[in-house]
């Protein structure tokens, strides 16, 4: 086996050494019912058989990049430079730990505080940790985070928040006793949702959790909801599930927000089916020691000259144990990586012009759409993504443009699967990798797909 | 040495990180060869450049709604072979699997094979949405699918929840199936025993689920005390939470009889499933009596440990359990292919969803790669040799070193630091000691069970020399501070980039972020 390094005679006279004549013999606390039992699975197979059967699977799949493609809903399809792929394989990266040994992990320490730095700068937010699982992971923490600043129970989730994000929320606190509150989705009205946010703060609300752009794309008002619930002593948590629009907006942070979680996968980080992602998850200062996962911080080594170690890990599981404030152990090293990494090259204006091209394309594709019969643009805001009412189903309708060779985008009913009244609207994104050809086909196989 | 307040060199004489040594005066530049010093990319870099070329979007009527940003943001960027040299300077800085042998207990530092990644890059697994119609994405749910089977086969187990982003995440997953199955019977435990060798997410997972914690008995020869668990069992008792082999490297040899004494209680019993990697092929957890267990794909499967993730924590469930796991999952469609059950619409007993998707796709295919190479005879032998090696380094240091228990070693062996007793060496020290030698440290003062703990745990993925080296510098370590040589070890590490860092002083002041020093800060005002 090309991975184990002993041969035959090494194990031998490794055993040897040990004075045991058979390798069970270092297994005999394992009792003899359970042991080398006969598991019906194939042996082994070389590396060129392992390529060949992964490779056959790999083909059964339609790739984004092989048609015109116009699918977000929390993952998003952005070009990402081969710089970025050659730098996360590096073996050192790679193939490291968790950094606890700072001495000869510098590296790693060194590329989580810039990510730290970056992050912050673009929520907003004063800190942000090294990452989380990913957005929707890191959108159930800050509800708990929040329950623990302001011991109250009540979290209440926007109408527009990802509809898997908020099964999320409603997953982690199943069994503690928050309560959550899961408003109506406003799919053409965001005034509506902003309003319904606000009209359910309360003093008993320890967080709303408001996403921006929503799940429908509309942009809300951020600080005019963070007014709202400071009034009353409760927590902003803004969730953002494209991270590159925040090169054209204000952030979260600078509106208000008290928490600002994000999807990280936009930069840097392929789709791959849904994971490995990364969340993202910055916060005011006065909060941190309320804050889940790892934390880079500055430290000096004995000569007195700059490092980083991994810091505040008296609130974590390893120290902390029962009391910790998160079970968090892991969190997205590599992802984080690609993250800082892409957005290193990207820079403040590479950043900023990536945005806006996202944003032109989108608006390009918009008014295509809006002059195709049975099409409803519902959004007046919007990033790179918006909702379309479709004349028919939108399920119906993705399937019928598979036919025809495009992945049309993702229809609302498998984000929000308890409804039975969205099943017309379809979501529809564009990035920088959408070209004025793929419009123009979506454009003209929508028109006959709804004939 | 003069130095700001980032703690870089100013001027350009005496700029040197290490100032003159024995070996000669230091470096004008404060880079050694090799050993770059390396800036940060706020220091280095520029809000002016950019290292991708993109179209030029042009004018055109917004629909931002007045969001827009105005304001500059402070980033940097930097040009494309600046990017290059940055991170490649900074990987020097660390070591990895790659640079040697990482005998960190209870982690499973083993090779990471590279076909792996070449698997999880083919665009057909790497370029694809999560929520493309399935029948656009048959070879990804196969791939979800045909792991799932291997890790139920490997463990006997009826069912698996996919999903869970990483070990602790798995841990909860399994947590949740028991206080759900629990709800479904009508029947309100709060208490989940946990013994106090078990790794930090333990207790922290079960109190995330509701649960009170109460520390579970271990005997003196490091196992779990099967009297005492007995008398603790209860009808509060909801679960225990065992690591096998536990976190002392030993086998918890009467499991079976616990198993059937906490189901007898009425609990669950959830085996923590870090240490798979002395099983795996070898003894099916089922076959124990467990009820659920995650898997560290990262460490049994050997997908990269990336500096800290991405994990991944698929969760196998006993028939018991498997009515409660989390959406979403694989199944048979009607007439043909899979499909992937996302809903949970009234009436269907799966305690939720744990996460937007349908977890690490990019671990799965990484993870399926690995099984298939080795199938069912290699994964036996991965057990065999990764017992065979810890037992062949426990051999070889226990003429040096003090082992806490005697009992036969299983993937890992833990010491302490007895032997370190009057010498004025701590476990710290030896530790750092080690990274001057060219070695990763071993866990460190983890379990708590054992006075100044080190876990050792090489991996079968070790040669005979590699494991002959690591055992002669723990060897003449030992020896040295039998010695009284102590400046080998309150000075290490002398020769990583860096020395000893001040961790305390760290947390006491947290800086998690870069500040442009003060002047700059003015004139950007």
């Amino acid at each position: 086996m090309r991975y184990l390094p002993h041969t035959q005679e090494d194990r031998r006279e490794m055993l040897a050494a040990l004075g045991v004549d058979h390798v069970d013999a270092l297994f005999e606390d394992v009792p003899a019912n359970a042991l080398n039992a006969d598991i019906d699975l194939p042996d082994h197979q070389s590396e060129m058989q392992v390529e060949r059967a992964m490779a056959r699977l790999a083909a059964k799949n339609v790739d984004a990049g092989s048609v015109p493609f116009f699918c977000g809903a929390g993952a998003y399809r952005h070009h990402v430079p081969a710089t970025v792929d050659y730098v996360i394989q590096r073996g050192e990266f790679l193939t490291a730990y968790t950094p606890y040994q700072p001495e000869i992990s510098q590296g790693t320490l060194q590329y989580l505080f810039e990510f730290q730095t970056q992050v912050a700068t673009l929520l907003g937010t004063e800190v942000a940790n090294a990452s989380m699982w990913d957005g929707s992971t890191a959108t159930a923490e800050a509800v708990l985070m929040a329950r623990r600043i302001t011991r109250r129970k009540k979290a209440v989730m926007a109408g527009g928040l990802h509809g898997h994000y908020a099964d999320v929320v409603g997953t982690v606190t199943r069994f503690t006793d928050d309560a959550v509150t899961y408003l109506e989705p406003e799919p053409a009205d965001p005034d509506a949702e902003t309003q319904a946010i606000i009209d359910q703060i309360d003093d008993e609300t320890s967080c709303v959790v408001v996403q921006s752009p929503n799940m429908f794309g509309h942009l809300l008002d951020l600080k005019r909801i963070a007014e709202a619930a400071h009034a009353k002593k409760a927590l902003l948590i803004a969730v953002v599930t494209e991270v590159v629009s925040l090169g054209a907006i204000t952030p979260p942070g600078d509106q208000g927000a008290d928490i600002v979680v994000a999807e990280g996968q936009s930069l840097g980080n392929g789709l791959n089916f849904g994971g490995p992602y990364l969340g993202l998850f910055g916060t005011r200062q006065k909060y941190v020691r309320q804050m889940p996962g790892r934390v880079a911080g500055e430290a000096r080594d004995a000569d007195g000259r700059r490092g980083f170690v991994l810091t505040l890990s008296t609130r974590e599981q390893h120290i902390r144990r029962e009391k910790a404030t998160s079970n968090i152990c892991t969190n997205s090293g590599l992802c984080a990586l690609a993250f800082t990494t892409h957005l290193s090259l990207l820079g403040e204006v590479g950043l900023r012009k990536l945005a806006m091209l996202n944003h032109r394309k989108a608006v390009e594709l918009r008014d295509l759409l809006a002059g195709v019969p049975g099409v409803e643009v519902l959004n007046e805001t919007f990033f790179n993504e918006f909702t379309l009412r479709l004349r028919r189903d939108a399920a119906y309708i993705v399937e019928a443009l598979v036919e025809r060779d495009v992945l049309g985008g993702v229809p609302v009913s498998r984000l929000l699967t308890k409804r039975d009244d969205v099943d017309e609207l379809l979501l529809v994104a564009v990035t920088e990798t959408v070209t004025r050809d793929d419009m123009e086909t979506l454009a003209r196989e929508l028109r006959e797909a709804l004939a | 040495m003069t130095m700001n307040r980032q703690g870089r060199p100013t001027g350009v004489p005496e700029a040197a990180t290490g100032g003159d040594t024995a070996a000669g005066p230091a470096t004008f530049t404060g880079h050694k060869a090799l050993e770059r010093d390396e800036g940060l990319i706020f220091e280095i870099g520029s809000p002016a450049v950019t290292g991708v070329d993109l179209e030029d979007p042009g004018d055109f009527e917004t629909a931002l709604g007045g969001f827009e940003r105005t304001e500059p943001m402070g980033l940097t960027g930097l040009s494309e072979p600046h990017v290059v040299r940055h991170y490649t300077r900074l990987s020097q800085k660390n070591y990895g699997i790659d640079t040697g042998l990482f005998p960190l207990g209870s982690c499973t530092m083993k090779h990471n094979p590279r076909l792996n990644e070449k698997i999880a890059r083919l665009p057909g697994f790497a370029d694809i949405h999560p929520m493309q119609p399935e029948r656009t994405v048959q070879g990804a749910l196969e791939v979800i699918d045909t792991l799932a089977d291997w890790l139920c086969k490997l463990t006997n187990m009826a069912a698996i929840a996919m999903s869970p982003k990483a070990g602790a995440h798995g841990e909860l997953c399994g947590m949740m199936a028991i206080r759900a199955a629990l709800e479904h019977r009508g029947e309100q435990r709060r208490t989940v025993l946990v013994p106090e060798s078990a790794h930090g997410t333990n207790p922290a997972t079960a109190v995330f689920c509701g649960f009170q914690v109460k520390t579970l008995a271990s005997t003196e020869d490091g196992r779990v005390d099967v009297a005492a668990l007995k008398a603790q069992l209860g009808p509060d008792v909801a679960a225990i939470m065992l690591t096998n082999p536990n976190t002392c490297g030993l086998f918890e040899k009467d499991i079976q009889e616990i198993a059937a004494a906490v189901h007898e209680a009425g609990g669950y019993f959830y085996c923590d499933g870090a240490n798979f990697n002395a099983l795996i092929g070898k003894v099916r957890p089922g076959d124990l009596g467990i009820d659920a267990m995650h898997f560290n794909l990262h460490k049994t499967c050997s997908t990269p440990h990336g500096g800290g993730g991405p994990g991944s924590g698929p969760t196998v469930l006993s028939e018991a359990l498997a009515p409660f796991a989390p959406v979403p999952w694989v199944e048979k469609a009607v007439g043909g292919g899979l499909r992937l059950k996302a809903t949970v619409r009234d009436g269907n007993t799966a305690f939720g969803r744990m996460t937007a998707f349908h977890g690490q796709m990019g671990m799965f295919t990484r993870a399926l790669a690995y099984l298939m190479s080795h199938g069912r005879d290699g994964l036996r032998l991965v057990a065999e040799d990764a017992v065979l090696n810890a037992n062949y380094v426990a051999a070889g240091l226990d003429k040096a070193m003090t082992r806490t228990y005697k009992a036969r070693p299983m993937h890992e062996v833990l010491f302490d630091d007895r032997f370190l007793k009057g010498t004025g060496v701590d476990t710290l020290g030896f530790a750092k000691a080690l990274i001057d030698e060219g070695f990763h440290p071993m866990t460190m003062y983890f379990p708590l069970v054992a006075s100044g703990a080190m876990l050792i745990e090489p991996t079968e993925t070790e040669s005979r020399r590699s494991l002959d080296e690591f055992v002669f510098a723990m060897t003449k370590l030992a020896e040295a501070a039998k010695a009284g040589e102590t400046e080998r070890f309150d000075q290490a590490p002398r020769f990583a980039p860096l020395k000893r860092l001040d961790e305390t002083a760290a947390a006491r002041k947290p800086v998690l972020r870069y500040e442009p020093p003060a002047p700059y800060a003015q004139a950007a005002e």
